[in-house]
């Protein structure tokens, strides 16, 4: 299908909607756009981050998602406890394939659940004795943990249990640092409000810590911020800035460490990948420790190249320098990829709905492999990610936000991308459909992504997906149109 | 009153944001903005307009302040 015209796209937001209740249309709409590139302030023409509709089947998570599973999740010497009951924990355990290295159980715990699985005598009694048992449990099974944190959920804000009062006290006695994260699932409409509280936290129990400690530091000291290491993408990016003559001090949160966190604030420059989860914490770190930050995008030579240069304008000459060495000596690598891949994927349409931040940044990747993005969407970005998302499209492509099961069977069904990039619970249903679809929340157990080394993997990626030959075989003989038989007979 | 943070962008400017609002916008112009004081009427690039009692001496940016809609 052709790209379609303002018009076009216009009545397919009209006909999608059509389905709905009155009220409930009007809601949708606003948050549905066209895009349209002279706009300049994304809140004129979509709402984003409001309660999502009830009824219909939105495809958020929860703030202890958030919390737990985004920002705190991925810091491996420290324990986080599930606070509350098993499931939130067990069913998310390990899903976000958050690299790091150290023995799992030993020094570091990143895949392991631990959880205060909570029991009705624990909601009728309160959870407090419970938690501190349990947090008396890890220091004698796990005595190299570094730290704790205490990630609530729903229940535990509900019976009003009083967290804070029982980490002060823990880690008087066990002399490490006892986290409380209000991050119980209700708060907020998304798994946004989670980053937010767990940037607070981190803001108010971590990073003062070593305010008065010595640090041997480098006028090239920056830290990662936003980066999860899924796959592996920290790393990927870590060679990058340390072959431009950087030192990263931290990585937030990727194989990070709960001293490195603690280190941050020492360093020259913040790094910030994911804008959503971090800016939080960035902006205070501006303001109290006067760190400038700086938004980078490593998905794809083109917008590396640029996030490089950007990064090293920021330091002296000899970065800068070695910026342009870095970008000409992987120049040929990028090109041999390129070279093999595009024939293959060049005009194809693809179709994104991921969470917070790859909805823009992975744009450029496609671009370059001369795909492109014709729908785009953020399961709980807000109007700033929306405002960054404008100028990163072309114009008349679909936007939508907190995109519903419904609408997006629908629009896939009228728009028919060559490839979808969405999460895991859409996976399954569009692969049925018969799409091509690639899981962009945890690169389909595949990455990493980031980095030019990531991009070898992501085309490599989109391509054996888009060009696998089951995806003929997927509609049932009975069911295939006339056009698809006369194909199936010609290539016979 | 909600507290902003203000912060210079990378081309110099002022900029205001509100997290609970999502707000970030470039200041285009402040009422009082001199070697004694700063504050006053501050005006934003999507139109609206915020104030402040000017603060004497200028704050050192970047800061968080409150303001109160205009
Ligand atoms: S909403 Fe509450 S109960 Fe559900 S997963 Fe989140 S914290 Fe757990």
């Amino acid at each position: 299908m052709a790209v379609m015209t303002r018009e076009e796209t216009e009545a397919l937001i009209q006909e999608v909607l059509e389905v709905y209740p009155e009220s409930a249309k009007k809601d949708r709409a606003k948050h549905l756009m066209i895009n349209d590139q002279s706009v300049t302030q994304s809140k004129k023409c979509i709402t984003s981050n409001r309660k999502s509709l009830p009824g219909v089947m939105t495809i958020r998570g929860c703030a202890y998602a958030g919390s737990k599973g985004v920002v705190w999740g991925p810091i491996k010497d420290m324990v986080h406890i599930s606070h509350g009951p098993v499931g939130c924990g067990q069913y998310s355990r390990a899903g976000r394939r958050n690299y790091y290295v150290g023995m799992t159980g030993v020094n570091t715990f990143g895949t392991i659940n631990f959880t205060s699985d909570f029991q009705e005598k624990d909601i009728v009694f309160g959870g407090d004795k419970k938690l501190s048992k349990l947090i008396d449990e890890i220091e004698t099974l796990f005595p190299l943990n570094k730290g704790i944190t205490i990630q609530s959920e729903c229940p535990v804000g509900l019976i009003g249990d009083d967290i804070e009062a029982v980490a002060k006290e823990k880690s008087k006695e066990i002399g490490k640092t006892v986290v409380p994260v209000r991050c119980e699932g209700f708060r907020g409409v998304s798994q946004s409000l989670g980053h937010h509280i767990a940037n607070d936290s981190v803001r108010d129990w971590v990073l003062p810590k070593r305010d008065d400690t010595e640090f041997d530091s480098t006028p090239y000291d920056v830290s990662i911020l936003g980066d999860y290491n899924i796959g592996g993408d920290a790393w990927s990016s870590r060679t990058l800035l340390e072959e431009m003559g950087l030192r990263v001090v931290a990585q937030w949160s990727g194989d990070g460490t709960l001293s490195e966190m603690e280190l941050t604030p020492k360093v020259k420059l913040n790094l910030l990948h994911c804008y959503r989860s971090m800016n939080y914490i960035s902006r205070h770190m501006e303001e109290k420790y006067g760190i400038p930050w700086v938004e980078y995008n490593f998905f794809g030579p083109t917008k590396i190249a640029e996030s490089l240069r950007k990064i090293a304008s920021y330091f002296d000459d000899r970065i800068k320098e070695n910026a342009e060495r870095v970008i000409e000596k992987y120049d040929s690598q990028n090109k041999a990829i390129i070279e093999k891949y595009r024939p293959r994927l060049q005009g194809k349409r693809v179709m994104l709905y991921v969470g917070g931040l790859r909805p823009r940044h992975v744009v450029g990747a496609y671009e370059d492999l001369g795909m492109e993005v014709v729908g785009a969407g953020y399961e709980f970005g807000h109007n700033d990610d929306y405002d960054r998302t404008i100028k990163e499209l072309g114009n008349t492509t679909l936007i939508y936000d907190d995109l519903t099961g419904y609408e997006f069977e629908e629009f896939v069904k009228k728009i028919k991308p060559d490839l979808i990039g969405s999460g895991v619970k859409e996976k399954y249903i569009f692969q049925k459909m018969g799409v091509p679809f690639r899981q962009m929340h945890s690169w389909d157990y595949s990455g990493p992504y980031h980095g030019y080394d990531g991009f070898a993997i992501f085309a490599r990626d989109m391509d054996m997906t888009l060009n696998n030959p089951c995806w003929k075989h997927i509609h049932a003989p009975w069911k295939r149109t006339a056009e698809a038989k006369e194909k199936l007979v010609a290539n016979a | 009153m909600p507290s902003v943070m203000l912060r210079r962008s990378d081309s110099g400017g002022l900029l205001f944001y509100v997290a609970k609002k999502d707000l970030e916008e470039t200041v285009i112009s402040v009422e009082r903005d001199n070697e004694q004081e700063w504050g006053g009427k501050v005006e934003l690039a999507d139109g609206s307009t915020w104030f402040i009692d000017p603060i004497s001496p200028p704050p050192v940016f970047p800061t968080t302040l409150r303001f109160k809609r205009a």
